[in-house]
Formats: structure tokens, sequence, C-alpha cells
């Protein structure tokens, strides 16, 4: 017996290539906005900060603006999420499933609103929230950061009924679940990974939606992102935004494993058609 | 005691095609009926509609007497097994088995023990913890079968089951699905496009094409006595001849047979195993190929006009690729306009 030699795997070298230049880009901002926030003392020309410390940790958390702002992301993100879950998962429902007169067009027009430029399209919709007094208010933004989660909430969960096997469906009629039951013991338990997936995609979307929240809600509404927004530019301590920049990534970054380690990364891929 | 009842049944699709047409069937209590045919015959619709996911555009489907023509699916005392066994990934085997009780309210005890005992029918005891999706094959397909078991339908009703199993685990649980069925004394409605289920599992075959019945009967029946020139082709292998009847016999090239019918076409049909072959100087035929099987033979042959015919052979050894035979069929049928107008032997 004999057997045939085991070529061994030739080093990939041009992918490896790729994935240092894709680490280096996407990691090396991170890293430097990390270093950023725990940094006292950083000067030019030296590679690394002469003094760290959490000084600039204790001013941004001692800052009520700063806590104000992160409750009302909070609250904004949770009540648009569930809003745009309700609205757009029958919605999509109808979508994957049924036949009626316009489905095609109405299907393209809940994408209509990232078919055009999004700062023209904020501008004219701030003008009719004008005349509606609900520019400055809470309910304005919700309203401007539903528009933004339509093509997550409905592109992905019709793509998530469209993937359950209608057998599945019928096999629990046959046992005598009503068409409602059906939809909640096996539509929706076979969707749900997928679109559990949606959901977190516009929280964390709408958590970090700057454009809309700043021309829709200033000056009264001030969320997170349009709070760092304000210190970047009226400040020239790096310091206080690399601190919020560091203190929102921890949220989000928990978020994304969660997802992970509950879902998969195949849940999202499936979303998208994949 | 539970009967089916299927009466001027149609099926008509947007379109205007019949996927069945006009179609009657009883089932006695406790009968296993197969409904046989190649696809697109109208089989599956009709078991669909007896299971309430198709509504037939007209004709009566009564359970026991109870017309559930119009019930939804939840609402038939049907139970259903899918070719794509449609297990829900997403619970185990147990909750699969005791979602249809749950639905039925029943206490969580009984409902234990009822799926502990249905588990222990299709030879899957122990099994309630896995994931279905760890099973394989044959084992979904049981669970699919329990899991309609488990309620006691009046009505089993099963679509190619078995169609994507390999050829072993199939006539394996071909066995097994017919023992449980004849120990339950369950009323059954099988779909199938292979004759070998239909033949040895079935009370009787209905023949389905075109969404109309061809022939009803018990499988040695309809296997010995095709009424149609469809389930002569359809069921076993058949040499079908076209050719002419004159002045009593019927004439296809070099080959002839005395058929007592008068003059005009007619299709001649003969089983290899009713064709004899001898060797002969004044051959009808040339053998083309022999195969050995080795219980028995199959020799392949040509009329002089190029018609392939197939005999069985007891000793394939006599024969050898281009030798003159002469053909004895020893049992015929003949058809005429799509029927049966003569037979002989069979």
């Amino acid at each position: 017996m004999t057997s045939l030699p085991l070529k061994r795997a030739r080093l990939d070298w041009s992918g490896i290539a790729f994935a240092i230049v894709l680490t280096l880009l996407i990691v090396g901002p991170l890293v430097v906005v990390a270093t950023w926030a725990f940094t006292e003392v950083w000067r030019y020309p030296n590679i690394i900060p002469q003094k760290f410390g959490f000084r600039f940790w204790g001013q941004t958390l001692g800052r009520p603006d700063v806590w104000n702002a992160l409750m009302l992301s909070l609250k904004l993100s949770t009540v648009v999420t569930l809003l745009s879950a309700l609205i757009c998962l029958p919605a999509a429902y109808a979508f994957a499933r049924m036949k009626f007169p316009g489905r095609d067009i109405l299907f393209f027009s809940f994408l209509a609103g990232h078919a055009f430029p999004k700062f023209g399209l904020l501008v004219a919709i701030a003008a009719i929230f004008l005349q509606l007094n609900l520019i400055g208010t809470f309910w304005g933004v919700v309203l401007i950061q539903l528009v933004g989660t339509l093509m997550f909430m409905i592109w992905i969960p019709v793509a998530a009924f469209q993937a359950v096997d209608r057998r599945m469906e019928e096999a629990a009629r046959d046992v005598g679940a009503s068409p409602l039951r059906v939809f909640w013991s096996i539509t929706l338990p076979q969707a749900g990974p997928t679109i559990f997936a949606a959901v977190l995609l516009s929280f964390v979307g709408t958590f970090y939606e700057t454009e809309g929240a700043w021309l829709i809600g200033a000056p009264g509404i001030r969320t997170m992102p349009v709070l760092m927004i304000s210190y970047i530019n009226n400040q020239m301590v790096i310091q206080y935004g690399a601190v919020l920049s560091v203190l929102l990534w921890v949220p989000s970054f928990i978020a994304l494993m969660f997802a992970r380690r509950v879902i998969g990364g195949g849940a999202f891929a499936r979303g998208f058609g994949g | 005691m539970s009967v089916l009842h299927i009466s001027e049944v149609t099926k008509t699709f947007s379109g205007g095609t019949h996927a069945v047409n006009s179609f009657s069937l009883d089932i006695a209590d406790g009968e296993l009926v197969c409904l046989l045919g190649p696809s697109g015959s109208g089989k599956s619709t009709l078991l669909r509609m007896v299971g309430g996911f198709e509504q037939p555009t007209s004709g009566r489907i009564t359970i026991d007497g109870e017309d559930v023509t119009h019930l939804p699916p939840e609402r038939r005392p049907t139970g259903m097994v899918f070719q794509s066994h449609a297990l829900w990934t997403h619970m185990n085997v147990f909750k699969n088995l005791a979602f249809g009780l749950k639905l039925r309210r029943m206490p969580a005890a009984e409902i234990k023990e009822k799926v502990e005992a249905v588990l222990e029918l299709v030879g899957l005891a122990g099994y309630g913890d896995r994931m279905t999706t760890q099973l394989s094959g044959g084992q979904q397909q049981r669970v699919a079968l329990a899991r309609s078991l488990v309620l006691e339908p009046k009505i089993l009703l099963l679509d190619e089951p078995f169609a994507s199993l390999d050829q072993h685990l199939r006539e394996r649980l071909r066995e097994e699905v017919r023992d449980i069925q004849q120990r339950l004394g369950i009323t059954t409605l099988f779909v199938t496009h292979g004759q070998d289920e239909a033949l040895s599992m079935a009370d009787r075959i209905v023949v389905m094409a075109n969404g109309k019945t061809e022939q009803i009967g018990r499988p040695d029946v309809v296997y010995r006595d095709p009424k149609t020139p469809f389930v002569a082709g359809f069921i076993g292998t058949m040499n079908l001849i076209e050719g002419e009847v004159q002045n009593g016999q019927f004439v296809r090239s070099d080959f002839t047979f005395a058929l007592p019918i008068i003059d005009g076409p007619a299709t001649l049909a003969i089983r290899p195993e009713a064709l004899e072959l001898t060797v002969s100087d004044t051959p009808k035929a040339q053998v083309h190929r022999v195969t050995d099987y080795g219980s028995h033979g199959l020799v392949d042959l040509d009329l002089a006009d190029g018609t392939r015919l197939k005999s069985m052979v007891a000793h394939p050894d006599l024969f050898r690729a281009g030798q003159g035979v002469d053909l004895l069929p020893k049992a015929v049928a003949a058809y005429r306009d799509n029927q049966q107008i003569f037979r002989s032997g069979m």
C-alpha cells in the first residue's frame, strides 16, 4: 500500500497581503481613537502619548448633556425599532407571501427613499416638518429615522419569509394549527434569526444616524452622535470625541457579538439573498 | 371505521388546464390505495384536495359521510406526510410530535405518553431530544410519519414519502410503513410514481394519466390485465407493438400473430416473460443483446423494421447477438382506440 503524498498547502500571499491591508484600514483608525481616549498629553512628534490617564473620561462622563444624549438616543432607537417592526414586518410578510395589485411598485417605493441624495431629501422633509411643528421634537426625529430603517426592515424580512418552506407551514395546518398559529409557531421562528438581524441592524443604524437627527432634531433634540459632532466642531480637545467614540463602540460591539452567537453569520447572508 | 369517498372531483387551474378531471374513488376502511401515475397526472393535486390544501373546482369529498370538501386542512381528520418530510427544524423531535397534541389541549403527561408510544412504533424510541437536522433521511421520514400518526387521523395521506431516499432505504421503509398501516388499520391514500412501491404496498392501485383514472384494481390484476395501452406501458415492462390486423392476423414487419378481431390498426401488448424465443432458420427477429442477470436473462430483439422488443428467458446462454429467432407469445392483449379488445393467456 502506498499513499499519495499530500500536497502541502501553499501560502496564499496575495490573500495575506489583502487581509493585512484590510486590517490596517479597519483597525488602524480604531486604535488611534482608542489611544486618544486614554491620553492626557500627546504632542508632535511623539509616536506614543507622553501621558496616559482617565482624566477626560471623568470630565466627559461628568457632563449632564452626555447622559441626557445617551438616554435620548437609547429611547429613540428603541421607539424607532419597535415602530419599524410593527409597520414593516407585516408588510414584509405581505410582500413575501401575498399577491395583490401594485405589489412590485409598492415594494420598490419602500426603497425609493434611498434612491435620492439623502441630504436633499432631508431638507425637503424638514420644510414639511416645519409647517407641521415637528422640527425639534422627539416624534419628528422618530419619523425621520423610521424612513431610514425601511430598507433593512422590509428587504431582509421579505427574503427571510420567502425562504421559509411552504411545506412546513402546510404540515402545521395539517396537524390542526390555524393560519395565525402557523405564523406564530412556524413561520416566525423559522424566519426569526434573520429578522432579528434586521432588527439589530436598524437599532444600531438608528442609534448612529446623524444627518436626520441633526437637521430635524436641532436644537431641542440632541442625540449622542449629534452631541459628538458639536464636541468635535466646537472644541479643539480631541479626547472628548474619542472618549464618546469608545463609549459608543462598546454597546454596538457587544450587540454584534451577541448577534453572531445567537444567529450565526449565515442569517445575515440569507437575509441578503445569499 | 373510516371511509373516504371522492365523487366527481374536478380541479381546473387558472389557464383552463384540468389537473383532475371528474375523478371518483371510494376507499374502504383500513384500505391502502395507491395513486400511481407519471408527473403531471394529477395524483398529487388530488391528494392535496383530500388534505385540504387545494380546493376542488367541483365535486365532493366526504370522510365517514361528513362533507369535508370546503374545510381547511386544520379541521380535517386527515394526516399528511410530505415528500420533503417538512419537519420543523426549530423544534426537536419531541416538540414536532407534540405540537398537534398541544393544539388539542391535551395534558402534558398524556402528550409525553403518546409521543413516546408513537416513537416506539416507528422505531425511534429515545430520539425525542434530537434536533430533526441531526437525523438521517430515513429517520426524518419516520418522524414525519409519526407526527401524522400521533394524532390518530382517520385518513393517512402519503405524498411520495420515499422519493428522496435511496433504493435500499426505500424498500425497508416501504415494508415498515405497510406493517404499521396494517397494524393500525388506518385508511391510507398513497401517491407515488414508482410502480414497485404501488405493486408491493397497495390493496388497490389507481393508475392515473392526465387527471383521469385509467384503471382501478388490485395490483396483480392491474399488472396481468391492463385495460388501456397506457396502463400496459406504465406498469412493469411491456412490449407494445403497433400494427395492422388483416384477415385475423396481426402484422408488424415480418412478425405475425393470429388475432381473431376485425381488421384495422391495433396495438399488441406482450410481457417480456410471456414472449418465448426459439432459434430458427426462418427468423422473425434478430437478437441485439443478451443480458444475464443470474436468476434469468433478458434478450433485446429487433424486428426487421427496427422495432425493439424484450424477452425474458430462463437460459440466456442459449442466445447470442446476431442470431435469428422466432417469437412465440404465450400471453397477449390487444388494444384499439385506447380500449382492450382482445386478451388471451394473461
